[in-house]
């Protein structure tokens, strides 16, 4: 498409300025622009203008942060930003009726991927307002043993995923309403609201290569499942969800889902022969790494490892050319590590020093073999500048020593 | 009239892209998560990393923190006979801006006597690395190392004083 073409000769018309030594893989989907944004630089009282610095873009490897659009989804949206620009409630007029076909077609889109009703798609903000209804629903009900499981289908921080068709089960037997948050795993693994037994479930748009700010809410209508609005106002999505839903958003939800659906088994492979390639790689040259989460049951896109006796933000700190998250507790505002780690029984220390890798569908090979390659060497360095590591080294056992607590 | 409107939508998407990449500098504000350069030059450039013996009696060894809370110093210093600290190592498990802390504490106490290095303040250190209210706990644990390693030096030096005594 041309706007593919354009892109491509926007990347070759801007200066690319030379890179760190060993050489940071440049092709893929994302473009290393110049970024004239002074990287790293907090501006104090005696410093001059920032200098327009030409920086390349660090590589993004935190995709269950978010994800990049996926220029499939920017081609359904644009003519719904720029030409299409109609309130699909409006009945009296051609823009509103177009619109408002968008708008279903994406409401379509959604259900199709999750073999749901199209009827039974709302669309909101995000997860987060899926979330908050489907709670809500809970505190609307009257009867004091009517009660809601609410389950992750996949874990953001470790990748577990949950048993979901096993839980439905369960609750469907015992008439409990069950909702799970499918952020992380909506067009990842094959989920059938039906077939799961699922009455509730939240999908997250920019989760899924799709435009953030927008969600959905699944609400199951046969049994059926009664929420109570969040907003109030005009009563549009059958009075669930008032407020103008954004036909250009939904498009963008809807195209990502469709795309999702079709990409789904091509990216699971990929993204699990690179996942392999990542751990085997770091295992093999590194001593005390584990991986968080059941090895088993789990989404391969979503890497929870811990380095013993390194701590997991200094590491961010060395990495600094790659975009990654950690569990530890530097880099959570609270100063407590991940509760995640913590629920799952990790040692206190493992829990400070992990870090999340994120594998994607525009993820290059080598962009993993960059990362593995910088992560070995800075675990290397950061080994030798922790008294741990050389305790151990020493023989000592660390779980003798009597630490001062501060 | 549609293939017009696309062929314009194509055009503005292009200069979008191609325009975007001109953008003047950003004002950053400063969340914790942004590394001052400071910072990240103690951990690119290390200076004082390492160990000494600490066998010596002229070795002040102080270890503090806890592999539980994210954040382990290990400071020594070498003193010699005239009460002067001649030269300092420092190892940590922690934050990049508990491993500047502790590399500057480091940078700090050597060329000071015993006593002069017990006036390190840990305000001062999180003022010369620009540290973020969130991380001003990390020179906290910097001045309590170089604190530990001074009172097992003097410990040392008493031990070997009373040695000497006795013989």
């Amino acid at each position: 498409m041309l706007l593919r073409t354009a892109w491509r000769r926007a990347a070759a018309a801007v200066p690319v300025a030379p890179g760190p030594k060993s050489e940071a893989p440049t092709r893929g989907l994302r473009l290393r622009v110049a970024d004239h944004a002074p990287q790293f630089a907090v501006p104090s009282d005696t410093a001059t203008a920032p200098q327009a610095e030409s920086v390349l873009r660090p590589l993004y490897m935190d995709v269950q942060a978010t994800t990049p659009l996926d220029p499939r989804v920017l081609d359904a949206m644009l003519p719904y930003l720029v030409n299409y620009y109609g309130n699909p409630h409006s009945r009296t007029h051609a823009y509103g009726w177009e619109s408002e076909a968008a708008m279903e077609h994406a409401r379509q889109q959604v259900a199709s991927l999750i073999g749901a009703d199209p009827r039974e798609i709302i669309f909101t903000s995000g997860a987060t307002e899926s979330n908050n209804i489907a709670i809500k629903e809970l505190e609307a009900a009257i009867q004091p043993d009517t009660s809601l499981v609410s389950v992750m289908t996949v874990n953001n921080e470790i990748g577990v995923k949950q048993p979901i068709a096993e839980i439905g089960r369960i609750c469907s037997s015992r008439k409990v309403y069950f909702h799970t948050d499918a952020a992380q795993a909506v067009g990842k693994i094959p989920l059938d609201v039906n077939d799961m037994k699922i009455d509730l479930m939240s999908i997250s748009g920019h989760k899924i290569y799709g435009p953030k700010g927008v969600g959905a809410i699944y609400i199951r209508r046969r049994p059926r499942v009664r929420v109570e609005a969040l907003q109030s106002g005009g009563g549009q999505e059958r009075g669930m969800r008032s407020g103008t839903v954004p036909t250009p958003l939904v498009v963008g939800l809807g195209a990502a889902c469709e795309v999702a659906q079709q990409e789904m088994e091509y990216d699971h492979k990929r993204i699990s022969k690179l996942a392999e390639r990542l751990t085997q790689k770091i295992m093999r040259s590194l001593p005390d790494v584990v991986m968080n989460g059941d090895p088993e049951h789990h989404y391969p896109g979503c890497i929870n490892l811990s380095f013993a006796y390194v701590e997991g933000e200094s590491l961010l700190m060395a990495l600094k050319d790659v975009a990654l998250s950690s569990g530890s507790a530097c880099t959570s505002a609270s100063l407590e590590p991940s509760y995640v780690l913590r629920a799952i029984g990790t040692d206190e220390d493992l829990a400070h020093s992990s870090i999340r890798f994120g594998i994607g569908r525009f993820t290059t090979e080598e962009e993993v073999d960059y990362t593995v390659e910088k992560c070995i060497h800075h675990v290397k360095r950061l080994r030798e500048m922790s008294p741990l590591w050389e305790m151990v080294q020493d023989g000592i056992d660390l779980k003798s020593i009597k630490w001062t607590q501060h | 009239m549609a293939a017009a409107g696309a062929g314009r939508l194509r055009r503005a998407a292009s200069a979008l892209l191609l325009r975007s990449p001109r953008l003047p500098a950003r004002e950053l504000s400063a969340p914790a998560r942004l590394y001052h350069k400071k910072v990240v030059d103690h951990y690119e450039n290390p200076r004082n990393v390492g160990s000494l013996d600490k066998t010596s009696k002229n070795v002040g060894t102080g270890l503090v923190g806890a592999p539980a809370c994210g954040d382990v110093m290990k400071l020594q210093i070498q003193v010699d006979e005239k009460g002067k600290i001649v030269d300092a190592r420092f190892k940590t498990f922690g934050c990049g801006s508990a491993i500047a802390s502790s590399s500057l504490a480091t940078e700090w106490v050597k060329g000071k006597t015993v006593e002069e290095a017990l006036t390190i303040k840990n305000t001062d250190i999180a003022k010369e690395l620009c540290l973020p209210p969130v991380k001003l706990h990390c020179s906290m644990l910097a001045e309590d190392a170089i604190k530990a390693a001074l009172a097992d030096y003097k410990l040392k030096q008493e031990s070997k004083k009373g040695e000497a005594e006795k013989e």
